[in-house]
């Protein structure tokens, strides 16, 4: 499968399908791989890589490379094509200047994870089956793949690529996952357990802007954290409440238009759980509304900008235990 | 910053009584900004109007703060004082510490302080204000009415009158709505064809207006002035152009068991039909749930008989498109259906009928050629008990919870009019209160009971139950405080009233606001009773609440003359505070266009600067100020905030809001 991923960027570039190739390359380690743009056969030859560290969600970059001229190829793992859907339904990717190669996918890994297993040093990682062979400084190490996922692939919502031009490896069905599990047990907190729970995850931010810079769904042409004007821009906390405030205004802002792809929680730097946030507000559109994916299909009217008759009335609030 | 001028009102008591408006003078003017500060009893008279006047001139005022009732009361009024002085009439704020605090509060201390606290905000949002400037459109001088009985007609005769073309679109095969159905008319029992069909052969003949019988409107888009209407015509499978209306194919039909609608199912009709002798227009119309030929391809006899070649089989619904500059809703009402309602045997007996049945058991054009007969077998009713308030004045669940209003005036009619053709029957006539508001409807009734001797009897009827041909009744009488068991041989139900079903969709299509019973709301229940509160549609007849006949061609008179006013105009003034993208801020998602419910966003792909002297390609949103309405939803839908409205934009509720939070 990484053979063939990489073999596509080339023919691509090689039989003039597309000008430019979005895809991976090696970051500072082998295990950090970074989404980069290949312009020529050569660039893929010797820098295109894909592996089980290719997490990265490429369909954000599309907004920019899509406009540039030229054709621009793609690789959309399932969760990506979501991205990818949603992106196109609020026209913000110009799919004529898209090819976009769907990648069959059985869960990224986290180097993280590897850390976790005991495994210091990493020098290179081999797929063997159900395993992963890890050589250390300190020797090789088995680690088996399914301890070794994201978090959001050890939940995985949906192996169908949804939006694509060319296969490569199957397409999937959606999942039946618990991926709401995790919402559930903070729903099941006190309120003041819940707040100390978020205080203690939050109080960490940094404000470095890493998950607002990798959503896909954080596309606006200037973000309001940007905007003088808005009232709101403040790259370093103030006071202890700011970074709440930055979390869950963006979990706000994209409300409804989150598909839930995990990016924001595998870019912070300081492990902030941060999909817990949009998962909730998934979660209860799925309870208020009715079931709605977002990026599932190119037509459906998002419920929080569309009005039925069976909507929830206001009172939910109180309904659900909110204070009057 | 603007120089602010702060000006409360007592209006008279209704404030001064709850709120110390000295005291919220006192406190605003410590504010940033207000450079003027008062109180005064009356703000809205003349005087009050002149001291606003006179201090924006002598102050220069830049910004008017104004502390009284609600801005839909009292809005406009100050725009235009300020306007008379020289400021622009969008540099006023209302601070409504009437409905909002005097009104809803008690406690003298905490109404002063919210009042203070309103008013701050109001000075917070004039300090953000910006002079506006409100453009014109254009009034397109035709009318459409929606619905074609008595209110239809009466409002496009009227408007018709006076010069401007109308349409009337009626779903029935004729107009004429439910007056045609009835026999007599309350409080003078003149006869109701008589009067409603030559307004409909007026309306026939009248070259301003167009009917468009058997039709519907599809879909509605644009704004006052300015409608476009999608008009459905239904195939009626016979060429209106040619039909004579000789009604050769009514009689030939070999489909005869067709239950006639006009006589609400009372006897039968053919498959094709005219529904009653004077329909207007006057053409046949074929009924695709019963005709053969439409069914299985077989019959034909109907075109055989046509001289006039106007059957056509294979006609299609068409659509037309029009435009309007105003339209008028005139759905009209239906008795409820009385499924809930078994104790009374409706559905178990056929001499258990509503009051629209009996109209037509009684009228002289019904099933029974005016002569009042039991329907189950044809005999003369010895005993009728009428039961008024079936559904009306009822618990929800069952029925409604609204006076259907017309009722008591027409079962006294009925009474009296039974007496009256056979004074051998004993009428009786249940009532829980007797209503007869309205000029010469109390006498009417007394003269049912003192001259015609119909027995009224306070009280309900409890249970009504078929039994040997006879329908045994049980009732309470509450003045006598006894049990009535009454052997009838009719029993007549006055069923409550509700909107038409088509009434509902076409609030959603027109915008326009309805209450929980769905009856069309006005703009205001005392001052603009035949207006909706979307500009542009208005409201004639029963469409809007239960009503008379005489109530509502009054109303739509009423109805007519408004629309006249909009069509005497050549341009309208739009409302400035419409929505605003920054277009360097948009996203081009679309989000706004989708919420917009007045079509009045749209998208273009323009050209922008880009860095190092190149050009980007953007899509971006772009408002017609003259469609928006300035309802905001788009501005909540943005994601990135690039949709404004002007005059409430984003910044100024946000310092509205720090201004309340301070």
């Amino acid at each position: 499968m990484q053979e063939r991923v990489k073999q596509k960027a080339i023919e691509l570039l090689e039989n003039g399908t597309v000008d430019r190739v979005l895809g991976w390359k090696t970051g500072e380690f082998f295990y950090d791989l970074t989404p980069a743009v290949f312009t020529s056969r050569e660039e893929a030859e010797t820098n295109f890589v894909f592996s089980a560290f290719s997490g990265a969600n490429l369909s954000k970059y599309l907004i920019a490379e899509s406009r540039k001229g030229g054709k621009v190829a793609v690789f959309l793992k399932p969760c990506d094509s979501y991205s990818f859907t949603q992106l196109l339904k609020e026209h913000r990717i110009w799919r004529e200047n898209v090819y976009a190669v769907g990648v069959q996918c059985d869960g990224m890994c986290d180097a993280e994870k590897l850390r976790d297993a005991g495994c210091e040093g990493i020098l290179s990682v081999r797929e063997e089956g159900e395993n992963l062979i890890v050589g250390t400084l300190y020797g090789e190490k088995t680690v088996a793949r399914k301890d070794a996922l994201l978090e959001r692939c050890t939940v995985c919502k949906s192996k169908k690529i949804v939006t694509f031009d060319e296969l490569i490896g199957e397409n999937g069905e959606e999942l039946d996952s618990d991926r709401f599990a995790e919402v559930a047990r903070l729903e099941a907190m006190t309120p003041e357990e819940r707040f100390d729970f978020w205080r203690g995850e939050l109080s960490r931010c940094i404000r470095c802007n890493a998950c607002r810079n990798v959503c896909p769904a954080c596309s606006c042409e200037k973000c309001v954290f940007d905007n003088a004007d808005s009232g709101v821009r403040n790259k370093a906390a103030a006071d202890s409440f700011e970074e709440k405030l930055f979390h869950i205004i963006r979990a706000f802002h994209v409300a409804g238009r989150c598909t839930d792809c995990g990016e924001c929680s595998r870019v912070c730097p300081q492990h902030i759980p941060l999909h817990l946030l949009n998962r909730k507000f998934i979660k209860d559109i799925n309870e208020l509304y009715g079931t709605y994916q977002a990026g599932a299909d190119p037509e459906t009217k998002p419920p929080l900008t569309d009005y039925t008759v069976s909507d929830c009335e206001p009172s939910v609030v109180y309904e659900r235990g909110g204070k009057p | 910053m603007q120089r602010v001028g702060v000006f409360v009102c007592w209006c008279g008591s209704n404030i001064a009584a709850t709120v110390d408006v000295e005291k919220v003078a006192q406190t605003l003017k410590q504010e940033p900004g207000v450079v003027f500060s008062t109180h005064y009893q009356y703000m809205c008279s003349q005087a009050g109007q002149e001291m606003i006047a006179d201090t924006i001139r002598e102050y220069g005022l830049t910004g008017v703060v104004i502390c009284s009732c609600s801005p839909r009361m009292h809005e406009a009024t100050f725009r235009k004082t300020c306007q008379r002085a020289g400021l622009n009439p969008y540099m006023v704020e209302i601070a409504n510490i009437r409905e909002q605090c005097s009104w809803i509060h008690k406690d003298r201390e905490a109404a002063t302080e919210k009042a203070v606290i309103l008013g701050r905000a109001a000075i917070a949002k004039v300090h953000l204000n910006a002079p506006l400037t409100a453009g014109t459109s254009s009034v397109k001088k035709r009318a459409l009415v929606i619905g074609g009985g008595i209110a239809g007609i009466q409002t496009a005769l009227d408007i018709a009158d006076a010069g401007f073309p109308v349409d009337i679109v009626e779903k029935k095969p004729t107009i004429g709505g439910k007056m045609t159905q009835i026999d007599k008319t309350f409080p003078t029992l003149d006869c109701a064809a008589c009067i409603l069909t030559p307004k409909m052969v007026d309306a026939a003949q009248n070259e301003n207006i167009r009917i468009f019988a058997y039709s519907e409107v599809q879909a509605v888009k644009g704004f006052v002035g300015n409608f476009r209407v999608t008009i459905k015509k239904k195939a009626r499978f016979v060429d209106e152009t040619k039909c004579t209306g000789c009604g050769l194919c009514t009689e030939k039909c070999p489909q005869k068991k067709v239950p006639n609608e006009f006589n609400l199912g009372l006897d039968n009709r053919r498959a094709i039909y005219i529904p009653f002798a004077q329909a207007v227009p006057k053409v046949a119309t074929i009924d695709a749930d019963y005709c053969s030929m439409l069914k299985t391809g077989k019959c034909g006899v109907c075109s055989k008989v046509c001289t006039a070649g106007a059957i056509d089989y294979k006609q299609q619904d068409t659509f037309l498109e029009e435009e309007y500059g105003a339209i008028v809703v005139a759905t009209g009402f239906n008795p409820i259906k009385l499924d809930k309602f078994d104790e009374f045997a409706y559905s178990q007996s056929k001499d258990v009928v509503t009051s629209l049945e009996f109209e037509r058991l009684m009228n002289a054009a019904g099933p029974t050629g005016g002569t009042l007969l039991r329907p189950s077998d044809g005999t003369h009713p010895k005993t009728i008990v009428f039961v008024q308030c079936v559904g009306s004045r009822c618990d929800d669940s069952k029925g409604k919870p609204y006076c259907s209003k017309i009722c008591c005036m027409y079962t006294a009619k009925h009474a009296m009019l039974c007496r009256e053709k056979y004074p051998d029957t004993d009428v009786y006539v249940f009532y829980i209160d007797v209503r007869t508001p309205g000029k010469n409807f109390d006498e009417f009734y007394r003269r049912a009971v003192e001259e015609y001797g119909v027995h009224y009897i306070k009280g309900m009827v409890g249970k009504v139950v078929p039994e040997n041909g006879k329908l045994k009744v049980q009732a309470s009488d509450l003045l006598g405080g006894r049990q009535l068991h009454i052997d009838a041989d009719m029993v007549v139900l006055a069923a409550a009233i509700e909107p038409d079903e088509s009434a509902r969709p076409l609030a959603t299509m027109l915008t326009a606001s309805m209450d929980t019973n769905d009856f069309f709301t006005e703009a205001h229940p005392k001052l603009r009773p035949v207006e909706s509160p979307t500009a542009g549609i208005f409201l004639s007849g029963a469409c809007q609440g239960p009503k008379d006949i005489p109530e509502t061609v009054a109303q739509a008179s009423a109805a007519a003359a408004k629309v006249i006013g909009l069509l005497c105009k050549d341009q309208l003034v739009c409302n400035p505070c419409v929505a605003q993208p920054d277009e360097l801020m948009c996203n081009g998602c679309s989000s706004c266009e989708k919420v917009c419910p007045y079509g009045a966003i749209t998208y273009i792909n323009k050209e922008f600067r880009g860095p190092n002297r190149t050009t980007l390609l953007r899509r971006v949103a772009q408002v017609n100020g003259a469609v928006c309405q300035g309802c905001g939803a788009c501005t909540v839908a943005c994601p990135s905030g690039a949709m404004d409205l002007k005059g409430f934009s984003n910044k100024q509720i946000m310092a509205e809001v720090d201004a309340i939070c301070r």
